[in-house]
């Protein structure tokens, strides 16, 4: 039966109470906590090695520095590999504790949001199931993917006010006989950066101080349950997500701001899969072209799969039609990592995007057609069977110094 | 002038979809109203337009989350008909119309009205996700959805020549990435356990997720079905 008007009026006469004073705080965690003492999830707790940052409306956040639990993203691994590689140079050149898990899968929240072909049980017990074999392991998810995150912290709201749910979830997990796990925090690999970042601005051996950047700052991140994101007065007064924008500081890039920094990429999930014309308009007018002309900067810096694909591949058509377009485009790990000295193409993996690199490597003072002789040397190789492949023995060592 | 018994005018839509009777309408509109995300996404709307205002799709689309705010809130049934059959499939899922005010989230009220959609099997839906059967059957067979071999210039064409370049440097470039999970690996985005893909297959029969996908495409169901019972049959 459909609702009556007088209920329908009388949910629209509700007020929505306003006190400046009062900043709408939400801990999630104490309703977690509460679950877990009435025995009905088990609460994977931050590692000890961890740094506190402040959220949006003040709460501390405790980031894990290592021992985490590598929840790697379908568009990373599969299109942009560099990213993920990034992250893991990162740790490895810190002597940090991580672990690159296969018992892993997707989220599958981008098919959900793309196609709604799935349910809330499904999608809460792909996470649930994700979760509990990271806590098998001992050690503390991070995940790499911003719609992973934003899905992830969702979904944990919903399992956190949805008895139901857990219980449906819990059913199902029993079926895999492992038990329904819910870390402390969720946390997103440009958080573990942000924290990092003057430990990386310490080991730098590029000099980025020539460079102009902008920053698009992914949607799932900062958007849905905005109260986990990382806010600092010393970044736009507070008032916009320090995450990334704080790193390239750290690393003395100019910052410039534009005017469309809220806007989405134009990902929409399955537009940039079947719907491309929504996703080029959108990904060109109103992001690549608003930055070059309003700040022209050498590179766009983001911290999702999804926004670095988008950003990056939809650039080549809207030049073909004249468009203002050109700007590489990075996730924050990469620029890190290439900041450190990684090699471009063993770790960075340049070589996968498409908008020309090359004018912002040039800028940084990096020989990059001397890395890219030395990485065809690796291909022949591997071509000739000589060699299985590049490894970390490879690609370990920063070789990069123009500082 | 406040709002009253007397003067409540909804606005209710005309009927544009008579094909469908107006109770077939109601049933997929309680279905959506029934679910217990539904009372954390909607709270009724001050018809602001924020969320329009930093709504990508109501850039490039006739496409506007105030009025699937506004429908859902005055529970017009007519007009979430229209918005289920065609509307929510231009949502970029984005979630910038949570800036609501009021606290909507017409992002989350799309995601339940595709569920709705799906699980009723609507035509419109079936012919919008079409082309998505190659993402909905990799995501399901792999553990992960977005594999390198994807990467071909036939179905990225306006990607420019680097997409040739991907694919035809793909078996040896991959291996020339030091990650031991994606090292070498093309047909997935990074290598899965058996055993994490059998116990993504019992999550997917157990929670109804199969059914699902009966509803959308039957030849794609009894593919995934077909070689899903039999790796758990094998376990």
């Amino acid at each position: 039966m459909t609702t009556t008007v007088e209920e329908i009026l009388e949910r629209k006469s509700h007020a929505v109470i306003r006190d400046p004073e009062v900043a709408p705080i939400v801990d999630l965690r104490e309703e977690l906590f509460e679950l877990e003492a009435r025995g009905e999830v088990i609460v994977q707790r931050v590692p000890e090695n961890h740094v506190e940052v402040t959220t949006k409306f003040g709460r501390k956040k405790k980031i894990p520095i290592d021992h985490t639990w590598h929840h790697k993203s379908c568009g990373q691994c599969g299109h942009i590999p560099g990213y993920t590689s990034s992250i893991f140079w990162l740790h490895r050149q810190f002597d940090l504790d991580y672990l690159d898990p296969k018992d892993q899968t997707s989220c599958t929240g981008w098919n959900y949001y793309a196609s709604g072909a799935s349910n809330a049980t499904a999608q809460a017990a792909v996470m649930s199931r994700n979760f509990a074999a990271a806590y098998e392991t001992g050690y503390f998810p991070m995940i790499h993917c911003g719609t992973s995150y934003g899905h992830y912290k969702e979904v944990r709201e919903q399992l956190i006010h949805h008895k139901g749910l857990r219980d449906e979830v819990r059913r199902v997990l029993d079926k895999m006989g492992k038990p329904l796990v819910i870390p402390e925090e969720l946390v997103h690999y440009s958080e573990w950066i942000h924290v990092m970042r003057k430990r990386i601005a310490e080991k730098q051996t590029v000099d980025m101080s020539a460079i102009t950047a902008t920053v698009h700052p992914a949607c799932h991140y900062y958007k849905i349950v905005v109260e986990d994101a990382i806010y600092d007065p010393e970044i736009y007064g507070g008032q916009r997500m320090a995450t990334v924008t704080a790193t390239l500081q750290a690393l003395g890039m100019n910052v410039a701001d534009y005017s469309t920094w809220y806007d989405c990429c134009g990902f929409g999930f399955r537009h940039i899969l079947v719907q491309r014309d929504f996703t080029r308009s959108f990904a060109n007018l109103r992001k690549i072209e608003v930055m070059k002309n309003e700040v022209n900067p050498d590179v766009t810096v983001t911290h999702d799969t999804g926004c670095v694909t988008t950003l990056d591949k939809s650039q080549f058509a809207a030049k073909a039609h004249d468009r203002k377009v050109g700007i590489p485009v990075l996730s924050d790990a990469q620029v890190s990592a290439l900041a450190m000295g990684a090699h471009p193409f063993r770790v960075v993996q340049m070589h996968w995007h498409s908008t020309d690199w090359r004018p912002f490597m040039d800028k940084l003072g990096v020989d990059w057609q001397k890395y890219w002789d030395e990485f065809q040397g690796d291909l022949e190789l591997i071509r000739s069977g000589q060699k299985a492949g590049i490894t970390w023995e490879d690609a370990d060592k920063p070789v990069v110094n123009v500082a | 002038m406040p709002t009253t018994l007397e003067n409540w005018n909804p606005g209710k839509a005309e009927n544009r979809h008579p094909e469908m009777t107006y109770e077939e309408k109601e049933k997929l509109f309680l279905e959506v109203k029934e679910d217990p995300r539904y009372e954390d996404f909607l709270y009724g709307c001050y018809e602001c337009g924020i969320c329009v205002s930093s709504c990508p799709s109501a850039r490039f689309y006739d496409y506007s989350p105030r009025v699937i705010a506004q429908a859902m809130a005055r529970e017009d049934v007519e007009r979430i008909y229209d918005i289920i059959s065609e509307d929510i499939w231009n949502c970029a899922q984005c979630f910038s119309c949570v800036r609501c005010p009021r606290g909507n989230n017409p992002g989350g009220l799309v995601t339940l009205l595709r569920e709705v959609a799906v699980r009723n099997g609507l035509q419109e839906t079936r012919d919008v996700l079409q082309g998505y059967s190659r993402v909905i059957y990799k995501v399901m067979l792999k553990g992960n959805q977005v594999s390198p071999d994807m990467l071909q210039p036939d179905f990225f064409p306006d990607w420019g020549p680097w997409v040739a370049q991907f694919s035809a440097n793909m078996p040896v470039w991959r291996k020339a990435i030091p990650v031991d999970t994606l090292r070498g690996v093309t047909d997935a985005a990074w290598r899965t356990e058996r055993k994490t893909l059998l116990e993504l297959y019992t999550i997917w029969f157990e929670t109804g997720n199969m059914d699902i996908i009966k509803e959308i495409d039957e030849g794609l169901y009894d593919l995934l079905a077909e070689v899903m019972q039999e790796e758990l049959e094998d376990q």
